[in-house]
Order: structure tokens, then sequence, then C-alpha cells
């Protein structure tokens, strides 16, 4: 059974937020859209979005880490937000394990969003409808693109690569392999919602430098600190004193 | 009827990156941008920005119309009319006609980013005015002009880090801005490939925020790090001597005679008998083998670096790298500790880490190339440690001697244009300086003449500069004289106050192109825009009588325009990325590229590069018309086809697909269909140089004589980095009294003297000297927000909702001390101005340093927001803090670098404290708030965008 | 989470209703077993119209929390696996019980189907009353559920939540029957007004309860787990949106903490405290005390509302860990 899923490496992830507006422009005008922005010129601007590239400091200065943290829906192997949705238009597919809502069959009750412990999703203000990521579900099918393009909108988008996409069963796929490789791991364990998505965790390149590798054979002061011989016609004790 | 979607291909311009983009269309509406994965910059990828392109286009912020401000409103009110275009053109040809033909100099013609400065330029020099430059002077002049120098080439456009191969990267001082989406490619990969990433920066945002370590640094003390870890390379030998010798002058013997009117000079073994831009090679090493004085580069010699010598007639000598050595030895760890707060052992650890990487990780390639003395070689080899800086460096008045201090770091590492290190981008390397001048005379600007040589250059010695009898400036920013004399990009942050003050002289017509010089690109924005506005006294004349403005968008600045023109968006007309401007040139070749419509112009839309062409031809300027005085160019895409640097050179704006059937590269004949040769191939000329011409290109034999065929350069001669600069030292015995050249007036002498070191050395930024720091302790500096780009994306509907708004980023203990909470409102203040705020705390910055997102803040209604958007009522700017001038020389001298005239944006020096408990929460200052202008489009108040229901016509 | 008028008004109007009808069928059971006297069939026909009302009032207040309520009819096919879905149809199932038991009382329409081993006949009305009891329990459940079965909402996931929507929807709806009964059968007002008492005192037992357990709860998610981080100190500094998006709308009270603190003396005060002193002094004076009994009803229904907005208010959704900063 196929699972879906993004992968997300926080080593690399610069929060550019081209993931965000990319995603946004790429499912308004799709399957998705249209995604409703209110007051875009006004005060307090705010819309639908299914990704948002959020800020976090880790330790205190001068010990701190700034990480970049895109979050979208998590596609979770066990939904929480399905089964307590009572039309039945929060599902999640078979197929691949996307989890989906049936726009034709929401009520809008919010009930779903309540459910989900990452805020994963979002009313769209104007359609009424509740809203999320679908992974591009009308991308990677589309007989009509290319193998490069079937891909989520965010993950072809990203600058850093931060973001990887395909089959978390397949243990050979890319994702399982970096998340097998690289320490993946799930948001709010806690809750055995399974998600999908993963994230991979900073890792730090250290460099030590042994004492005895500055002084070296091939250390240049050997030559420069060599001073030139003074000239043999300068003036020496040699000429004012016999002894 | 199914929707007719298509896709065109053309170049992003939401920043000045130029990634290749693909623009999907639906029904003839933008229905998606993607990066378009065949192009060579960007390879796929596309940013925030790139992917927000659609809010852009369709925002009510743009103008649509010409307009003129009404005759009974004041500048600044924002009150227009619309006008037709044939009467904005006819009054700019009969305004410019007149000032042309009796005094050009008083059309001063100043441009923000704008990515066709070959264009803009050509304009100016035609028309013969010398008051022209780009935004570079307030951008990052110092790390162009610092580096170039220094090694003969810079960062980003013209060349960067090699992180495909190198093991440390060195990243200190960016703001997060520039080459955005290939380094943040690049950074990654580095990383994935196990490279270690150090960042040394005040704040920790952005790229710093995965670096592997992150080192705090104060603001504006770069130079005092960087010099310390000289200190500690050349203390433990952790140069590359072999590079050094070879390809600086770092072996090259100074003259150290004092009395000697050639002190400081190189030693020359004959006078060349063509002043020519190129360094001969006339000087002398001691050889170390014979113990005697020989021509650099003498087969079999190798110089003493180190030692003081007596040449035959009794002169005292020293090589450059003694030089060095001796100004180092004063720059200990445990000195920059106390300056930069980074810890001594930090420094000397990172010091080790870079020196040792280097020599240890040697790479060494199987590509065989010669050298410029005919030496072959069989590999080129590389030291793996690479550095990127920018404005973090560059926007301090300390900055080009602190970017002296890092090329010199970077070449003692042997890291220039070899794997690994940093690489040169084709138009460059260039001779140091490259070869383009400035008149030198005021008489180079005669009525009804084009300028007599080019507004902008690189002066090598005191007679370049473009002064008069006097000493005193031709240029209304003062540029090239010697309050600034290697202001290589101008110092369009002081025009107004200047043309405002008649200081040197009153000019009538100030023309901006894409520059919000009432706003976030100006110092000082609440008296400049009292300066646009004030009126002689005696005629009641504005001072600065005719401001035209053109741009895409409403903006603060629009409201003081006399005239305003609308421009379009980057989707809607032809533009070139050219070598003869800033091209997107890659490691391995010239790239340059185009932009083409993808959509029609919104109303009446003009590009400002087809007003050039009409004006150009209605003004006559030569380059414009015919010898009958006909107009010889349709429009600008017929311009870019047919125009020649000269008649038959072969050389135009577009290097690809020249020759009449495209078969040409770099040199040749017009080409009718070039543009559709750049249409069918991506929008893009990419050539790939041969292996053997792709390292080592200050001295590659065959790189230079490729150059030199394609006449990218007149001469093929080496390019030698200059540990020492002759340059500088040129400048300062003139201000010493030594030497032929010209001498700088009395009140300029000690300046030029204390700054035109040829030494990198560490001073305290200009205002850092004229603040009391007990009073001001923080540092204030901005990062740019990768989501945003200078002031143009407030407008568009996506990218406010990620920055709204900006607050103040203080170090969570620092506002404790303070008294001030997370969100509270503060007031920052300099000893030039205050600002209300909310304050953020935070972890992740320097304690004595408190930052902000550059440009968020808007005034009140400016690009078409309502008067209540986040950004004039909790964003504010910045500028209102830093003052355009500090006292100095005789009167005041502009808050810039004193070398390069670079504005020193990030020295001003602040304190915070919490507002008392009655004041409003809304920053301040506030400006009467803007009303939308004619022709502007709607403000929706809920927007479901969805392209092709027609809904954005 | 932001507490939401229509649902506020939702679950305490039609815990009125179901509380209404639990008190007129007990009364019927009692008098069925001559443990009180019978009462006239326009009693419990009014009684039922009363509580009718309130059903149809939470029910109308139900549709304003749908963006499409147009398509509510969707919502009754997950009652496999919905609580949501289950109440949906529960509610109208309860309202059509309590509209036909209503019916059966006014016309009279009540043939015995048989007696009890007591002699308690089993009329129609008895049956109807008992599914209707069942139907009002499992409607309390269903509602309770919707909260109790977020497991990660910890403040609502608790055996209270069910207990507590029971006993304050009866307390209310006995509060109201002692006041109808004020109008109607004056014998009653000291039956209702004590059982209102008794179970308002029950209730702010179990509500206390879930206070006090509520007031020691520790957040199993932390920024830690949210962002796999393990640090002690992690704050966010933005969200990534800064005019707000539905996150910040959706699951934030928007009160302060102090607004939080008074309402929940307010509340305990106003839902038990002070009915059960009013309803005290209603059967100290025995006689049917109309103004007396409505104004306790009134104070008790205004104190619901406040408990229920502190209910949402004070609950603290994970999700919100990511919602903390803006800048």
């Amino acid at each position: 059974m196929t699972q879906l899923a993004l992968v997300i490496d926080l080593n690399v992830c610069v929060g550019c937020h081209a993931c965000v507006t990319n995603c946004k422009e790429w499912n308004t005008s799709g399957e998705a859209g249209p995604m409703v922005d209110q007051n875009p010129y006004g005060k307090d601007p705010t819309g639908t979005f299914f990704n948002r590239v959020q800020t976090f400091e880790v330790g205190e200065f001068p010990n701190t880490e700034t990480v970049h943290f895109p979050k979208s829906c998590l596609h979770c192997e066990d939904p929480p937000c399905v089964p307590v949705c009572p039309t039945g238009a929060s599902y999640k597919r078979k197929e691949d394990g996307i989890v989906l809502v049936d726009y034709d069959k929401c009520i809008g009750c919010k009930y779903c969003s309540w459910a989900c412990p990452y805020g994963a999703r979002e009313v769209d203000e104007h359609q009424k409808v509740m809203k999320k990521c679908t992974l591009c579900v009308d991308r990677i099918y589309d007989p009509k693109m290319t193998e490069e393009e079937r891909r989520p909108a965010c993950v072809r988008a990203c600058p850093t690569s931060a973001r990887l996409f395909g089959d978390i069963h397949d243990p050979e796929s890319e994702v399982s392999l970096a998340i097998r490789e690289a320490g993946g791991y799930q948001l709010m364990p806690e809750w055995g919602t399974s998600p999908a998505n993963h994230y991979l965790p900073r890792r730090k390149i250290k460099l030590r430098i042994r004492h005895d590798e500055i002084e070296r054979a091939d250390n240049p002061l050997k030559i420069d600190g060599l001073l030139p011989k003074p000239d043999k016609a300068e003036p020496s004790l040699d000429d004012v004193t016999s002894w | 009827m199914p929707a007719v979607e298509e896709i065109k291909k053309t170049t992003c311009y939401m920043c000045a990156c130029r990634c290749g983009i693909r623009v999907h269309l639906r029904d003839g509406e933008v229905r998606y941008i993607d990066g378009n994965p065949d192009h060579p910059l960007n390879k796929g990828v596309i940013c925030a920005k790139g992917s927000a392109g659609i809010m852009k286009q369709y925002s009510p912020a743009r103008l649509t119309k010409p307009l003129r401000r009404k005759a009974n409103a004041e500048r600044g009110a924002g009150e227009f009319e619309p006008i037709s275009w044939e009467e904005a053109f006819s009054t700019l040809a009969e305004r410019l006609g007149n000032i042309r033909a009796t005094d050009p100099k008083k059309f001063a013609l100043f441009t923000g980013r704008d990515q066709m400065q070959a264009l803009t330029g050509l304009f100016a020099r035609q028309f013969g005015t010398p008051n022209y430059a780009a935004h570079g002077g307030f951008c990052s002049v110092n790390m162009a002009a610092g580096m170039i120098y220094t090694i003969g080439g810079s960062f980003w456009e013209f060349g960067g880090p090699d992180l495909d191969r190198a093991k440390l990267f060195v990243m200190i001082g960016t703001a997060e801005d520039h080459h955005s989406n290939p380094l943040k490619m690049a950074i990654a990969k580095f990383k994935r490939d196990g490279g270690r990433f150090v960042s040394i920066n005040p704040v920790r945002t952005g790229y710093s925020a995965i670096a592997d370590e992150w080192v705090p640094i104060r603001p504006g003390t770069d130079g005092a790090l960087l010099l310390a870890f000289l200190h500690e390379i050349v203390a433990k030998g952790l140069y590359d001597r072999e590079f050094l010798v070879r390809y600086s002058n770092a072996g090259q013997l100074v003259n150290v005679d004092e009395k000697s009117d050639e002190f400081g000079m190189f030693l020359r073994t004959e006078v060349p008998e063509e002043e020519a831009c190129y360094d001969p090679q006339d000087k002398l090493w001691w050889d170390r083998k014979t113990n005697m004085p020989v021509v650099t580069h003498t087969p079999g010699a190798d110089p003493y670096l180190r030692g003081e010598f007596k040449l035959a007639d009794g002169t005292m000598v020293k090589p450059s790298f003694q030089l060095l050595q001796e100004r180092v030895a004063e720059y200990t760890p445990e000195w920059a500790e106390g300056v930069t707060g980074v810890p001594a052992d930090t420094i000397r650890r990172l010091a080790y880490e870079m020196g040792v990487t280097a020599r240890d990780q040697r790479i060494e390639l199987p590509i065989a190339w010669t050298d410029s003395w005919g030496v072959e070689h069989d590999t080129v080899t590389g030291n793996p440690v690479a550095f990127h800086a920018m404005r973090g460096l560059a926007a301090h008045s300390n900055g080009f001697q602190t970017i002296r201090a890092l090329g010199i770091l970077m070449s003692l590492l042997g890291t220039i244009d070899r794997p690994g290190g940093f690489r040169h981008k084709v138009p460059f390397p260039r001779p140091i300086p490259p070869c383009a001048r400035t008149p030198n005379h005021p008489k180079a600007v005669q009525p009804n003449r084009p300028l007599d040589g080019l507004a902008l250059g690189w002066p090598a010695d005191p007679d370049d500069l473009f002064v008069d009898e006097n000493g005193g400036p031709v240029r209304i920013d003062k540029g090239f004289s010697w309050e600034y004399p290697l202001s290589v990009h101008g110092l369009m942050h002081n025009v107004i106050t200047n043309a405002w003050r008649g200081d040197p002289y009153k000019i009538d017509t100030l023309m901006i192109f894409m520059a919000n010089m009432a706003w976030n690109s100006t110092m000082n924005a609440v008296e400049v825009r009292k300066m646009m506005n004030d009126k002689d006294e005696e005629t009641g004349e504005y001072r600065i009588p005719f401001i035209v403005v053109c741009d895409a968008f409403q903006s603060e600045m629009t409201a003081f325009a006399d005239l305003i023109l609308p421009d379009t968006t980057y989707l809607e007309r032809h533009d070139v990325m050219s070598i003869l401007d800033r091209p997107i040139s890659e490691f391995d070749g010239p790239v340059d590229s185009v932009r083409i419509p993808v959509v029609p112009p919104l109303g009446e839309c003009k590009p400002f590069q087809e007003v050039l062409i009409e004006l150009g031809s209605r003004l006559k300027l030569p380059a414009f018309v015919t010898k009958a005085g006909e107009r010889k160019y349709r429009d600008y895409p017929d311009f870019i086809v047919n125009h020649e640097t000269e008649p038959g050179s072969g050389i135009g704006f577009l290097a690809g697909w020249r020759g009449k059937g495209g078969e040409k590269s770099l040199r040749g004949e017009p080409n009718p269909n070039q543009w559709e040769m750049y249409a069918k191939n991506d929008c893009v000329f990419h050539y790939e140089l041969p292996k053997s011409y792709q390292y080592m290109r200050n001295w590659n034999q065959g790189y230079l004589e490729w150059s030199q065929r394609n006449r990218i350069t007149r001469y093929a001669e080496p390019i030698l980095i200059n540990i020492y600069s002759e340059v500088l030292q040129k400048f300062r015995a003139a201000a010493q009294g030594k030497g032929y050249s010209r001498k700088p007036p009395a009140h300029l002498a000690k300046r030029v003297e204390t700054y035109f070191d040829p030494l990198p050395f560490y001073y305290d930024t200009l205002e850092g000297q004229a603040t009391d720091k007990r009073k001001y302790p923080l540092a204030a500096i901005t990062q740019r927000p990768m989501a945003m780009y200078h002031s143009w994306d407030s407008q568009n509907a996506w990218l406010r909702q990620i920055h709204a708004h900006n607050l103040l980023y203080v170090n969570t203990h620092t506002a404790r001390v303070a008294g001030i909470e997370d969100n509270d409102w503060i007031w920052v203040e300099s000893q030039w101005g205050r600002v209300k705020c909310m304050a953020k705390h935070s972890e992740a910055v320097e304690p004595g340093t408190v930052w902000t997102w550059n440009a968020i803040g808007k005034a009140a209604g400016a690009w078409n927001l309502t008067p209540d958007a986040n950004e004039s009522q909790k964003g504010f700017l910045l500028n209102h803090l830093i003052s355009e001038e500090l006292p100095g020389g005789a009167d005041k001298v502009s808050n810039s670098d004193p070398i390069t005239g670079q504005a020193a944006w990030f020295d001003v020096r602040v304190r915070i404290e919490k507002v008392s408990p009655g004041d409003t929460p809304i920053t301040e200052p506030q400006f009467p708030p803007l009303k939308p202008y004619p022709g502007q489009g709607e403000r929706k108040s809920i927007w479901n965008f969805f392209a092709g229901k027609g809904e954005t016509k | 989470m932001h507490p939401a008028f229509s649902v506020i008004f939702l679950t305490t109007l039609i815990g009125v209703g179901q509380g209404l009808f639990l008190a007129l069928f007990t009364v019927e059971s009692y008098a069925a077993f001559d443990l009180l006297p019978r009462q006239s069939s326009a009693f419990y026909a009014t009684g039922s119209v009363i509580a009718l009302l309130f059903l149809v009032g939470g029910l109308i207040a139900s549709f304003f929390h749908l963006g499409r309520p147009e398509r509510a009819w969707r919502s009754a096919t997950q009652w496999r696996t919905s609580w949501l879905s289950r109440e949906v149809i529960v509610l109208p199932a309860f309202m059509g019980t309590v509209f036909l038991y209503g019916a059966a009382h006014w016309l009279d329409i009540n043939p015995v189907f048989a007696q009890l081993p007591t002699g308690a006949p089993v009329n129609v009305t008895a049956v109807l009353g008992t599914i209707g009891t069942v139907l009002a329990f499992a409607l309390f459940v269903c509602t309770g559920m919707i909260y109790a079965c977020l497991r990660f909402l910890r403040e609502w996931h608790t055996p209270l939540t069910v207990i507590n929507y029971i006993l304050l929807g009866g307390a209310s709806g006995f509060t109201l029957a002692a006041g109808f009964a004020a109008l109607q059968a004056p014998d009653l007002v000291r039956f209702f007004a004590g059982w209102a008492a008794l179970i308002t005192a029950v209730g702010l037992v179990s509500r206390g309860a879930s206070l006090l357990r509520n007031a020691r709860l520790k957040p199993r998610s932390t920024l830690q787990s949210a962002i796999g981080i393990k640090h002690p100190h992690i704050v966010q500094t933005t969200q990534g949106a800064m005019g707000g998006s539905f996150n910040t709308r959706e699951f934030f009270h928007g009160g302060t903490a102090n607004l939080l603190r008074s309402l929940k003396w307010w509340f305990l005060i106003g839902a038990f405290l002070a009915p059960m002193l009013i309803l005290g002094l209603a059967m100290f004076e025995g006689e049917g005390d109309l103004p007396l009994l409505l104004v306790a009803f009134a104070i008790q229904y205004l104190g619901l509302l406040a408990e229920r907005w502190y209910f949402f208010a004070q609950a603290n959704h994970p999700q919100n860990l990511y919602y903390q900063s803006v800048a």
C-alpha cells in the first residue's frame, strides 16, 4: 500500500517561503481553488494557505539555533480528522494515503480542524468549506505533465531541496531512505496519529584541528622566517678592533 | 468552451536574481509561474517572490496612465491628473532639450535596481550629463570596489563561492539578499555533501540559521575580525606562499623611504610608454637565491616575502607582504575580541580551520592550463575554503577597508579563481582597477554634446578624479571628488540633499526610475521629503524644479513627482540582462538572458526603455538617430538587435546568436532574428568556456587571450592581486603633498590621508566616531526578508500576509534590562531622530544590536494600501533614524564610506525605551495618507483569485 | 478554543429542552406509580411545546455554525464513526419523539398496551416517554462525546464532559420545569425545584471536579514534541502569517487571562450557587413563585452560557503551540 508524503529537511530550510506562495499560486487556480484572500490590501490581511513557514528560536544567546519550520497537512496514517467528519467529506485515499476534503460534501462545520492536533486545516472563509494540502493531487497524476512536473508545487519550488516527496511505504524510496539515514521523525508522536510527513533534524559538521596540524613541514615560515644574509660590505666588528 | 492554456518562458524580476521562469496562462491570465528547469541559473526552482508574481501583475498599486501633478496641488500630496503619452513626451522633450542646449548637467538621471544600466547609462552619456548613477552607491558599492580594487572581481554577478568543491564555507555579513536562489541551492548542496558552514553575523536568520556555527559579531567590526584572522594566518604560516608569490604583489618591493617622493610606491624597472589600464610587469622582487633585486616572475627566481632591503642607490625597500605582516602584527585575536565581541579563542580556532583546510584539503583537477608567464601547468589546484559577503560588510563607512581585508584573507588562503574557493564570472576578472574612466575635468560637460567619458568609472589615481581646477566636484552627488574618490557607483543617496541645497550647484530636472527616494531608499526620509517640497523663497519655485518618476507602482516617491510615467511589469516587456551591465554569468562562462513579454501591458503602461528610446530620438541624441537626424530605432527590441557600441564593433547588448544568421557568439553583426532565437532557447544564452579557461583567470593566458579576442578586455595582461594597493597609496601621497598628481583641497587632505591606506586597517565607523556610545549603546541594522524585495512587495497580496509589518528584534536580555517585554511599544532613538515601533525579543541577535526587516514599513496609503494597513500603522522605517550627512570636512559630508561613498546604513547607533503608558499604539512618524491616483485598480476587500475568470481585466 | 456562539446556544438550548422533557416524563412516571398526582394532558403538551421550542432554538443556532447549512442533511451519513453525525441523527429523533409525546398528550391518544405488575399502565405516552428519555440521554452522550472524544483536547477528553452535559442540561431543564409548574401545576414546584437544586448541586460537584482536573492537567504536547526538537528553551518568533489566519481565529478565545478567571467565578455563581439558593427559597415558599423561578432559570441559563463559553475557552488546542507569535 502506498503512502505518499513529504519529508522536510530542517537542516537546509532557510525559511524563504517559496513553498508557501508557490503552493498558493498553484492551488488557487487549481482544483482546490480559489483560495480566498481577505483584506488583501488592508488591515490584517489574511487568506487561505495550505502551507506556512514558521520560525522558532532554540536555546539562549549565544547558543541559539534559528529553526525555520514549514508545516502543511501531514497526511497522517491514522488521521484523527477523518472519522469525526459527519459527512464523509474528509477522507483518506486507499490508493496513495492522501487525506483529502471533498468540497462538495463539506458542510463547513470545522469539526475536523478541531480534531487535528497540528492546525493543518483551514476553513476557506469565502467558500465556507474546509481546505488543506492535497499533495497537489491535481499535479502528481496529470498525464499532460512531465515526470519532473508531477510533483507537488512546493517540492518543485524549494530552492534548497528541503522538501522530498515520495512513498514512505516503499523502503527503497528517496523519502524512506532519508527518514532512515538522516533520523526522520514525526510531529507530536504522543497522539499516535502517525503522520506520513516526516522531518529531518539539524545535523552539525564540526572540524577538529589538532595542534600538530598547524605547524607542518611545508610551513612557509620556514622560508619566510629566514631573513636575508647581511651584505658582506656592511660594517662589522672585524673592521674596528683587533683584540 | 475549454480554457486556452499556454506556457511562455521569460526571466523573473521579483528580485535582482533573474531566474528563468515559465509563465502559465489560462485564457490570457497568469495562472501559475514556476521555475524553468532548463535555465542554468535556477534549474527549475523559484522563490516566494517569484511565485507571487501573479499578485504583482494584478496589483491595484499599478500605475496605468501618465500623470501630471495638478496645477494647484503641492508635491507629496499625491494629486494627479491623467495626460496622454504625447503630452508627457512633448513636455519632457522640450524641457530636456532646453537643458541639453544650455547646461546638460542640470538634468540628473538616477535609477534604482533597474537591471538596465547599460541603456540608462548610454542615454545619460549621450545626453551629456555627468549626473547619472544607479543604486549601487547606497547598496553594496564597497563590496564591488573593495574586491575589484583587490582581486579584480567581486561577489554576486561577477563572482562567488565555489560551493560545489568547497569544504569550509564562511559567510560574513550578508543581509540575506543578493543572489538568493543560486546561493540557496548551492548552500543546501554544500551541506548535503558534508561541508562545514560558518556564519559570522550579528543576527541569525535565513542562511545563518542553517550554519553549523553562528559567530555573533558587533556590526561594523568585521574588519577587526578579518584583520585578526590575517594576524593568525600570517603568524602561523597558514598562507599559500606559492600562490601569493606568483599571483599577487606580495613579493613586490615597495619604497619605504619616507623622504622619497616615491614613498609607498612599487619599485619599477622602467616607466611604461603609454599609460594603459593594466599592470605592467615592471616591478621588482628581491630574489632569495641570488640575494638581488630581479624583475618579478623572472624564471628561476623566488622572492623574499619578508625583510627590508637596500637598493644600490640606497633606497630602502620592503616586500608588500612584509608591510602586511607589520600591519597585522598589532591586530591580535585578544585585541579583536574587545572590538568585535567574538572570543579570541574562537577567532584563533576559525583562523586555523581556514588555514588548515586550505592547506591540507588541497584540490587538484586534471586540467592543463598556461599562465601569463608561459608556464604550463598540468593541473588546476585549489584550496577549498570559500567565502561570501555582502551588505553586512559593505554598508559601513569602514566597509571598503574591511572588504580589502577580506580579499586579502581569501588571497592569503590561495582561493582566488580556484576550485573550492572564489570563482570569477565573465566579464570579470578585470584590470585593477578596470579601464572605464569618467572625464577628469568639468569641460567634458558641454551643451548639445555627449559626455566626454563615462559618468561612472574606476579612478586609478588622483588625476582620474572628476573635479574642477579647485578640486571641487563636477557631479551633483560629488562622486569621484576628493570627498569620495572611488565612488564607482555614484552616491544616489545624496542627490536630493545636494540638489536642494544647490551644492555644488542647482539642477533643473531630476528623473528617478524605480527608486523610492521619498522613503526606504533615502536616509533621513522626513527631511528629504521636505526638501523635495521646498520652494525658493524669492522665486516661489521648487528648489528642485522638476521631478519625473517612472515606476510601475504608486509609492511614496511618486507622490513627489511632477510627472509620473507608468512603467510595465516584468511580464509585459522586453529586457536584456546584458554583459554590458550585470549579466547572469556562471563560473564556467558568460551567460546573458532576456525577458520577452508574456502578457500585454496594462492600460497605457510603457516600458521605461521605450521611454528612453523615444526621448533619445526626440532629443536627437547621436546614438538614437541617424546621421541625418532621423529616428534610428523603431522600438527597444529593434534597438537591442541593431545597436552596436560603435558602428561595426559587433558588440551589442546581447552576446548570443549574433551574426546575420545567429551563428556567432559574443561578437558579430546584428542578427534580425536574435529575439526569436533567445525565445527558442529559454531566453538565455550560455557560453561554456573550455575547462582550461575556467580557473586562474587573472593569470590564465588562454582565458585572457580569449577574452581579448572577444573584446571583453582590451589587454591580455595578468591581473596580480593587490595585497598592497598602490592605487590607494597614490591618493594618500597626493594628500601628503607628494607626487605629481592633483592635490586635494586642504580641508579634505587629512581625510584622504587617513583613509587611503594602502594596507587594510580597522577604524571605528564615522558615525561611531561622532556618537556618544554610552548614550546610544546599540547598533541598529536591517535584514532583507527572503519573501520581500526592497519596498516593492507590500502591494503584493500574498507576500504582505507573510510580512505585514515589522518589529524591532532586541536581544531578550537587553530588552529585559531596559524593562521592555515582548511586543511592547518602544521608542528607538538615534541622535538624528526617533521612531515608535514594537519590540520583539530574540535570542538570535547579538546583545548590542537591534534589527528589523528592511522596507516593510510604509507611509499611509502608499502602494495603494488602505490607510489603516499594518504597514503604516505598526510597520516602521528605520531610515528615519539615519542621517544622510555627518559633520566632517569643511562642513558636512555624506554619511558614507570616505573612500567609495557607500551609504553607511548600518553605522547608526540607537537607544531604546518603552513608550509612556498613554502613548498610542501606532508607529511614528506618521504622514498624511495618500489617495489612489487616477487609473489605479480597485482595492478588493475579498479576492478569490482564480485565473481565467477574466476578473483581472 | 474560540467559543462560537452558535455552539454555545446549541448546547445550552437543547440541554434545557432535554432536561425539561426529562422533568415532564419524570412526573408522568411518578404519577404512573401514584407517587405524584396525575397531571392534565395540557400540562404535558404545553411542557413538550416549551421543550420543543428550546430544541428548535438549538437546532437553528446550530445552523449558524455551518459554512454550508444547505448541505446539513449530509451530516447524518457518518454515524459509524462520528459523534457529530450521531448527534445529527439523535437530535431530530428526539425532537420527533418529544413532538409525538406532546401530541399524544394533547390529543389524548393514549391507549394502554399493557400493565406493569405494579398496576401502572403501559400506554403510548409511557412508551414515547421512555423512548424520549433514552434519546435525551443519548443526545447528551452524543453532545458530550463530540468534545470528549477529541483526545488531544485534554480539558474535554474525560467522562466528566459527558456527565456535565447531562447534569447541566438536566439542571437547567428541571429549573425551567419548576417555573413551568408554578404556572400550570403549583403542586409540582417543590418536586421540580428540589430535583433542580439537587441536580444543580451534583452538577456543581461534577463541574467543579472537571475544573479541578483541568487545573492540574499538564499538557501532553509541548513545543518540543510539536517541532521535534529537544531543548528546554524554545520560543516561536513568527508563525508565518502576520494578519492572522483560521488557526488564530478558531483556536484562541481572544479574551484575557483575567476575563477567563473572573468568568469562572461568575458561572459558578450563575449556573450553580445562585439558582440553588433561589430554588431553595422557592421550595421554602412552597407556593409557585413564578417570577422568582423564572429569575432562577434566567440566571442559571446565563450562567450556563458563561459556563459553555468558558468550556471552549479553557480548552487549549495543541495546534496553538504552532501559533504563538507574530513578527
